[in-house]
């Protein structure tokens, strides 16, 4: 169980990568963009890749009638989801200290890392959603109007995972290093699930 | 059977000599069919970028053109000396104070040799310096932004034309006259040039941080013409070298009457003990009148200085620093090998080429064995300089250069060819002719002490039937060889712009990380700016209007100006808000008497306009930027001179 413990402890730490990391990444790129434009999005934010990155997404989108790209205080996600990636992290490690000293089951763990999906997840449906309205709530004096081939008018919301070719551009949208560091550490508590799971059937059984 | 054998190997030796014609015996690599393929020697498939830039300079033009090479396709007109209007240089208020001389606004020059700025005698790539030869002027040109950011006017001098080449840390430019002229200028009859008149050769130092140049003293010289000039490297570093003509001082049908001595001379400076003697106060100052123009680099506005003063030395002031050695006829170029050893004087009246030696200049100094003296320049013996020549090698020998391997390139004009020669030994080892009658020629960094030696080109005066014609006039043409092996091979014709004299060549991976993408707006200093849209006013002073103006694809901020009148003077100061690479806007006004003017992103420029008639005028873009470029337009309404229309600007007032 005390491995266990410590390997909770690793997993919800490495959550903390998302205060320096991107969560998200979205890159745009086009044959006179052959450095691609992109965003990286973080819990407290979304920055351009290069500086004046989303300064020209934005240029670039008003053509289209799509809203500028906003600032973290346009967001309330953006002051939410660092309290709650903080919160999540110090419950993580609290609980594999708890295990640690053998105070509580490791049933937690598992529990820790439902809690964690089920927030990921609404988080996903909550980015999904912006990305819907960014692509679709257009500006109705926007300069190019065009419609799908059925007649209803084209919206252009952004991959929420992989590739999509949205006019001109590609656009390919995948998880960045604190993204991958968050999946990582959830990975780890399962681990640390299977562990203690295992150390307990273990003294059962003797 | 053996001599079956023989016939069908000589049959089969008849074939290949006949299939690898153009494979003239390359060092290394592929043979046969593939080697003779040059044109993929020169192709640059799309998307790709070439191996080196090319400097070229444009003559008459007054302007620097940028060559990618091997393919010879032409990047950008670099505008030096001449007003531009393709982006309003020279007539944008912020440029207009470069061309400004001691005689006033000169709008053009001719501008002749390029050279690239060095460190320990290699390029460096961050600047390029270039002459201009009509009004002495000398130019230097950023490598990061690609724009002349500075021209300095030289006094006392007259066809700048032995310039402008560098000291190998860039420690000094030289702007050496080709015509002597009496200093100070005066009133006096032309017969009596003879003594009375005087060459400067102008010594300008190099900040080693911002490239800013001053003139740190010139060396009046005997009234002889100043051709070209090079500057000693290696072992020979502190000296400078100038060939010279008409040192029989004639005035009048130069052809002939400075065609008459069988030697003029290489003038030998050294400027390391004139800089000695500088610094502990040496030489005069003595009135003199030239601009010096500086583009502040955080306001993008340049500005002109009269400076009113000059130090001047005279040679008889710092003994032992000035000699001449005899060259034989009308030396044109004056060219130093990379070892810095070897001095080649191109007479280009004489039959052979000739070769100084360094060693064997400073052992005759040494040894005090001069022939006589010049206006008090001590002269040296041709024999105890002379290292070697070059026997029978073409007619009209004009420039060298260097591949960095032991071997010398040297055009002839008068045979149109370059002829390969090897130093030390003297012989011929290749000759190529050029299409023709050819100048100078360049090796990338072959003005250097490392050259790189891969490719060559001329640059030839006459064009004729090498392209489709185009009418009695047509640009110059360029050959550009390929000089890895044992012979030259003719790789590529390309034609340049302008009249090319020289150009400065090197590779593109020291040049192109580092250039410049865009101006950032946030460190835009200029006095008149307006970083974004809300900083946008028109502002009556007198019938002084000036409007801040912002671009941004696909519209002008503001777009509707009233309440300017005729007889106003109308500047708009426009600032591109784009932060992106390779977005300018352009600017034009229906009636205004200048030019448009090209935003670079990021940077504000300013265009006078002075309304004339009452009435409603437009301006737009000009530089295709968005899919909405032709929308990218805006009106000024014009008033009579008496009416009280109000000043009011706006941008899209009637869309809410
Ligand atoms: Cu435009």
């Amino acid at each position: 169980m005390k491995k266990a413990g410590i390997i909770m402890i690793i997993g919800s730490l490495l959550l903390l990568g998302l205060f320096k990391f991107p969560l998200w990444n979205i890159m745009l790129g086009a044959p006179q963009y052959p450095d691609p434009l992109g965003m990286n999005i973080y819990i407290d934010g979304i920055q351009g890749v290069e500086e004046f990155d989303l300064q020209n997404i934005d240029g670039l989108n008003h053509y289209i009638g799509m809203k500028t790209i906003p600032k973290a205080d346009e967001m309330w996600e953006f002051a939410v989801f660092p309290k709650v990636i903080l919160g999540m992290a110090i419950l993580g490690v609290v609980i594999g200290l708890l295990g640690f000293f053998k105070k509580i089951s490791y049933k937690f763990f598992l529990g820790w890392f439902v809690l964690m999906s089920v927030l990921g997840i609404l988080g996903m449906y909550d980015f999904n959603n912006w990305l819907i309205d960014y692509g679709s709530n257009l500006d109705p004096n926007a300069i190019l109007k065009l419609n799908n081939p059925d007649g209803t008018p084209m919206t252009y919301k952004p991959p929420l995972f992989g590739f999509q070719k949205l006019l001109n551009f590609d656009v390919t949208s995948l998880p960045h290093t604190g993204g991958y560091l968050m999946f990582v550490g959830m990975t780890l508590t399962l681990v640390a699930f299977w562990l203690g799971r295992k150390t307990s059937l273990k003294k059962a059984t003797q | 059977m053996k001599k079956i054998l023989k016939i069908s190997v000589a049959a089969l030796c008849v074939l290949v000599a006949f299939t690898s014609c153009n494979n003239s015996g390359k060092s290394g690599g592929k043979s046969g069919a593939l080697a003779s393929n040059i044109a993929e020697k020169v192709y640059v498939a799309p998307g790709e970028h070439d191996s080196h830039y090319a400097f070229i300079s444009g003559g008459y033009s007054g302007n620097l053109t940028v060559y990618g090479l091997p393919s010879g396709r032409l990047f950008k007109e670099i505008p030096v000396f001449s007003q531009f209007p393709t982006n309003g240089y020279g007539y944008s208020e912020e440029s207009k104070p470069m061309l400004e001389t001691s005689y006033g606004f000169i709008p053009w020059d001719d501008s002749h040799h390029p050279d690239i700025s060095q460190t320990n005698g290699v390029l460096d790539g961050r600047w390029v310096f270039i002459n201009g030869n009509n009004t002495p002027r000398i130019a230097r040109v950023g490598l990061r932004s690609f724009e002349t950011e500075e021209i300095i006017e030289i006094p006392n001098s007259a066809g700048n034309h032995s310039s402008s080449f560098i000291t190998e840390n860039t420690e000094y430019v030289v702007a050496g006259t080709r015509f002597s002229v009496p200093v100070p200028q005066r009133d006096m009859p032309i017969k009596d040039y003879k003594g009375n008149f005087k060459g400067a050769l102008t010594f300008i130092s190099v900040d080693p941080e911002h490239g800013h140049m001053d003139i740190k003293f010139q060396v009046l010289m005997p009234g002889f013409n100043y051709d070209l000039s090079h500057p000693g490297r290696g072992k020979s570093h502190g000296w400078f070298f100038f060939t010279t003509y008409n040192t029989e001082e004639a005035s009048t049908l130069l052809e002939v009457n400075a065609s008459q001595n069988d030697k003029d001379f290489i003038a030998a400076i050294n400027w390391k003990k004139i800089e000695e003697y500088v610094n502990n106060g040496g030489g005069t100052m003595m009135p003199a009148n030239y601009a010096h123009n500086v583009l502040d680099e955080n306001t993008h506005v340049t500005t002109s200085t009269l400076k009113k003063e000059v130090r001047v030395i005279n040679p008889s002031e710092v003994p032992g620093a000035i000699y001449l050695l005899p060259t034989p006829k009308s030396p044109h170029g004056c060219d130093v090998d990379p070892s810095g050893e070897y001095i080649v004087g191109n007479g280009k009246l004489s039959a052979n080429l000739t070769v100084h030696s360094f060693t064997k200049m400073l052992d005759a100094i040494e040894n005090e064995k001069f022939a006589g003296d010049a206006y008090g320049i001590p002269v040296l013996n041709f024999e105890d300089v002379l290292a070697g020549s070059v026997e029978q090698p073409g007619l009209g020998p004009l420039h060298t250069e260097f591949d960095g391997k032991g071997n010398a390139y040297t055009t002839f004009f008068i045979s149109s060819e370059v002829v390969k020669w090897k130093l030390g030994t003297w012989e011929v080892i290749d000759r190529k002719p050029t299409y023709y009658s050819v100048g100078h020629l360049t090796i990338p960094g072959g003005n250097s002490r490392e050259p790189f030696g891969k490719y060559m080109f001329a640059m030839n005066k006459i064009t004729k039937d090498r392209y489709l014609p185009v009418g009695p006039e047509m640009e110059h043409s360029a050959q550009l060889y390929d000089i890895s092996g044992e012979k030259m091979e003719l790789l590529l014709d390309f034609p340049t712009h302008g009249e090319p004299h020289y150009a400065a060549a090197i590779p593109a991976e020291i040049i192109k990380e580092n250039s410049l993408k865009f101006y950032k707006l946030a460190d835009n200093k200029h006095p008149r700016k307006a970083t974004n849209e809300s900083e946008t006013k028109v502002v009556r002073d007198g019938k002084n209007v000036h409007v801040y103006m912002t671009l941004i694809r696909s519209h002008f901020t503001p777009d509707n100006i009233e309440g300017i009148k005729v007889g106003d003077k109308v500047f708009f100061h426009v600032t591109n808000l784009e932060q992106d690479f390779d977005v300018p806007h352009g600017f034009a006004m229906i009636g205004a008497n200048n030019a448009e003017l090209l935003i670079a992103p990021g940077q504000t420029r300013t265009l006078t306009w002075e309304p004339k008639q009452v009435g409603v005028w437009p301006f737009y873009c000009t530089d295709f930027c968005s899919a909405l470029h032709q929308e990218m337009q805006g009106y000024v309404r014009v008033s009579p001179a008496n009416s009280n229309v109000p000043l009011k600007w706006s941008l899209g007032e009637d869309i809410e």
